[in-house]
């Protein structure tokens, strides 16, 4: 169905998808028709006004919903129609998320925040088996974070810099192949936000780790390697892309 | 692992949710205590009813008896030889005890039981439940010492007033005086009581005996012999601390009475008759039609099972003696008849099974009814175990109200969790995953709810007693009155089994009352969590 050039095979892709959203009688159709290719190491943005459906298509992407019209695509795998079970699984194994609202759980501290995408991972006895093994691995994260100080805090007791740095933290826990960054610096201010970017870029030069990044901010956006624009549900503008994708 | 942390992290900071398993706390705690008192009572009751009666009784339906004892108990043992502990024959009759209390008579509807003490020893722990009889020894119908010496003292006082009667009658016209006639011959001397350790003669000033009466002329002498002080006659012509030919046991509440002292309030007994006093016994004759008959017989003691329904109503005799009185001795074989026959089996459990046993082995006409002791209290216990099976209804209906309300509490945080349970999904957390998140919360606090209600409700079954002291002092009004309740306190009986199902329904109920809300919570959609704010 798509043209891909004769590069490597995308890591990540999306084919033709169109999603709609339901509310009540009427439907709001939200993407028509996009094909986004990730490479492996690569740092894509996704730039847009609000409703143009960024957010949409990053969920798709994490497999949080399903393309009513289209494929996911990752490894060459159509994922998108997987069982329920192995869609849980590769959001654990595959995909890290970072949100605009760090979504950290309020009931825990920040290590067992950080922990938590292991504890969903493991059954509690292989957990207690390698609970130290994953905790000298989730202080080494929380090191690289800059956040070893604030380890026992509840959510509630930390900056939203610092919250961001957390969910950022309890993203690579996992070590995920792709990391799905929803507005990360969409709630911080501009040299918190800065933070938060130099973290990103970081990840993605030194452990070429793929990154997938939704904002508004052109500025930031500008930072990623490639940029896709999206109106109305639609890639408006190719990006100073080095690889060719095939607009709407 | 996230799910135990997380529902163990909820429990800590959801103390709403503690609130809505208060009333599963207080139902658990309330089952527990009434199960255990109705329990208790009737537990109590039955080992009472065992002890004095026995587990299984074959009556004849006639009150004339069976004259041929042995026939009737070997086919007892051929029957269920094996699962009887002990027998024993007795004889059962509705009779009349009539006690004097200074000048009044007081008569009271009695159930009078003959008993043969070393067999009705080998069925029920007869001793264990005479004042003055240690539980280890057969009672003997001997009176105890002091006994003895009581009996004697008023034998001997009643004697003396006799004598003095005899001696110097009052004039018998209608000015009847108590003061004595000049004219009259020396009055007696009082006789000496040996309170005291008696000395090898009982009589110290030995009361005139009935010749020397005899020689006075008194024309009323032998109608007042024969009428009023007709027992006097046996009694002096021997010890006169030594019982009568009748013995009897009499049940505690039938001789005491409950009174409050005017001067501080409180409640005594009070008891007219004592070891070693003499009581009437009037009740029919074996044979057609029934005579009446009565006869005296001396209190050996007095027995006190606790039960006011059996201490208010049985009074125990001497087998041969009714047997004599009630002319169930054939003059001819000389053989003695019996009403009952009272049986203790190995294991009371099996009574059901004896008692159909026995019911194929004992002639089929209408000689004879095989009973057990839970058909002679029947009503009554019937009458706990409905009221125990109702309370247990409602009570448990309030558990269920508790899991309504757990229900509704859960709603509301799956709500307020909504985002989280997002966040959990986006990690990668299954809807089984969520959903058993919510189970397990809802169990823990079943756990917590009915853990606390099981031990509230074992303390206040263990403290029971004093807490009804309390409650009596506080108001005033005594809560449990053994008039009212057969037994002086209120007796428990816990049945572990009893508490485990308690707190078992109530946990089950907790768990049902989150299926809904937890299914809920795993149905959200992820996309949609994350965006709920």
């Amino acid at each position: 169905m798509t043209e891909t050039i004769s590069m490597p095979q995308p890591q990540l892709a999306a084919i033709a998808v169109e999603k709609a959203y339901r509310k009540d009688k009427h439907k709001i159709p939200v993407l028509h028709g996009i094909d986004v290719e990730v490479n492996k190491g690569e740092f894509l943005s996704i730039v847009g006004q609000s409703g143009s459906g960024k957010s949409t298509l990053m969920h798709l992407f994490g497999l949080l919903d399903t393309p009513d019209v289209g494929e996911i695509y990752l490894e060459g795998q159509q994922i998108d129609d997987l069982p329920e079970h192995a869609r849980d699984q590769i959001r654990n194994h595959v995909f890290g998320f970072i949100f605009q609202f760090y979504h950290l759980l309020p009931e825990l501290n920040l290590l067992e925040n950080v922990l938590s995408p292991l504890m969903i991972r493991y059954s509690t006895w292989e957990y207690w088996k390698k609970r130290k093994q994953f905790k000298q691995d989730a202080l080494e994260i929380i090191e690289k974070v800059g956040l070893s100080h604030r380890i026992k805090h509840r959510p509630s007791e930390l900056s939203g810099g610092e919250m961001q740095r957390a969910a950022i933290a309890r993203a690579l826990i996992a070590k995920p192949q792709i990391l799905l960054a929803d507005e990360p610096t969409g709630n911080l201010d501009s040299s918190t936000g800065k933070e938060i970017m130099d973290l990103l870029t970081n990840l993605n030069e030194q452990e070429q780790l793929t990154i997938i990044m939704v904002t508004h901010d052109n500025l930031i956006a500008a930072q990623a390697h490639r940029t896709v624009r999206l109106r109305e549900g639609q890639i408006e503008v190719l990006g100073k892309s080095k690889i060719a994708s095939v607009p709407a | 692992m996230y799910k135990s942390l997380l529902c163990l992290r909820y429990l800590r900071t959801r103390y709403i949710a503690l609130a809505s398993i208060i009333s599963m706390t207080l139902g658990v705690a309330t089952m527990i205590v009434v199960n255990s008192v109705m329990d208790g009572f009737s537990t109590d009751m039955r080992d009472r009813l065992r002890g004095i009666l026995a587990d299984v009784i074959v009556e004849t339906n006639s009150l004339d008896g069976e004259p041929n004892t042995q026939d009737l108990k070997d086919r007892i043992q051929r029957a269920v030889g094996n699962d009887i502990e002990g027998m024993t024959a007795t004889v059962e009759i509705y009779a009349m005890l009539s006690v004097q209390y200074g000048s009044q008579w007081q008569s009271k509807p009695v159930t009078l039981i003959g008993i043969d003490p070393a067999t009705k020893a080998t069925v029920g722990p007869l001793s264990k439940y005479l004042v003055n009889t240690s539980e280890a020894s057969i009672p003997d119908w001997e009176l105890s010492p002091t006994a003895m010496a009581y009996r004697k003292e008023w034998t001997t006082r009643a004697q003396w007033m006799v004598d003095r009667w005899n001696h110097n009658p009052p004039p018998m016209e209608e000015e009847v005086t108590l003061v004595e006639k000049p004219d009259s011959a020396e009055p007696l001397a009082p006789p000496k009581f040996d309170s005291e350790p008696a000395s090898e003669s009982p009589f110290d000033s030995k009361p005139l005996v009935a010749e020397d009466t005899e020689s006075l002329s008194n024309p009323f002498d032998k109608e007042l012999k024969a009428s009023v002080f007709d027992k006097f006659d046996k009694a002096e012509k021997r010890d006169p601390g030594s019982p009568l030919k009748g013995r009897v046991y009499i049940g505690y509440g039938l001789v005491s009475f409950p009174y409050e002292d005017p001067d501080t309030g409180e409640t005594k007994m009070f008891q007219i008759v004592k070891p070693g006093d003499d009581v009437k016994i009037s009740t029919v004759t074996a044979g057609r039609p029934p005579e009446p008959v009565h006869f005296n017989a001396t209190v050996i003691d007095l027995f006190k099972s606790e039960m006011s329904e059996h201490d208010s109503s049985l009074v125990f005799c001497n087998l041969e003696y009714l047997q004599e009185m009630r002319n169930m001795i054939d003059p001819e074989s000389d053989e003695r008849s019996i009403t009952s026959i009272q049986i203790k089996l190995k294991n009371p459990e099996d009574a059901a099974m004896v008692v159909s046993k026995l019911e194929e082995a004992l002639p089929a006409g209408q000689r004879f009814r095989v009973r057990t002791w839970e058909d002679k209290q029947g009503p009554l216990l019937a009458a706990v175990e409905v009221e125990s099976a109702i309370l247990n209804v409602l009570l448990f209906l309030i558990i269920a109200v508790a899991g309504f309300g757990i229900l509704a509490i859960f709603f509301m945080i799956t709500l307020e969790k909504t985002r989280d349970i997002g966040i959990l999904k986006a990690l990668g957390a299954s809807s089984n995953g969520i959903m058993s998140i919510f189970l397990s919360y809802g169990l823990a606090l079943g756990l917590v709810g009915s853990g606390v209600g099981v031990i509230v409700g074992l303390l206040f079954v263990k403290y029971i007693n004093q807490i009804e002291k309390f409650i009596t002092f506080i108001t005033g009004r005594k809560v449990f009155d053994q008039r009212i309740y057969y037994f002086p306190e209120i007796a428990t009986h816990v049945e572990p089994m009893m508490v485990f199902w308690v707190a078992f329904g109530a946990m089950v109920i907790a768990v049902l009352a989150s299926i809904l809300p937890a299914r809920k919570a795993a149905r959200f959609h992820p996309v949609e969590s994350l965006r709920y704010e």
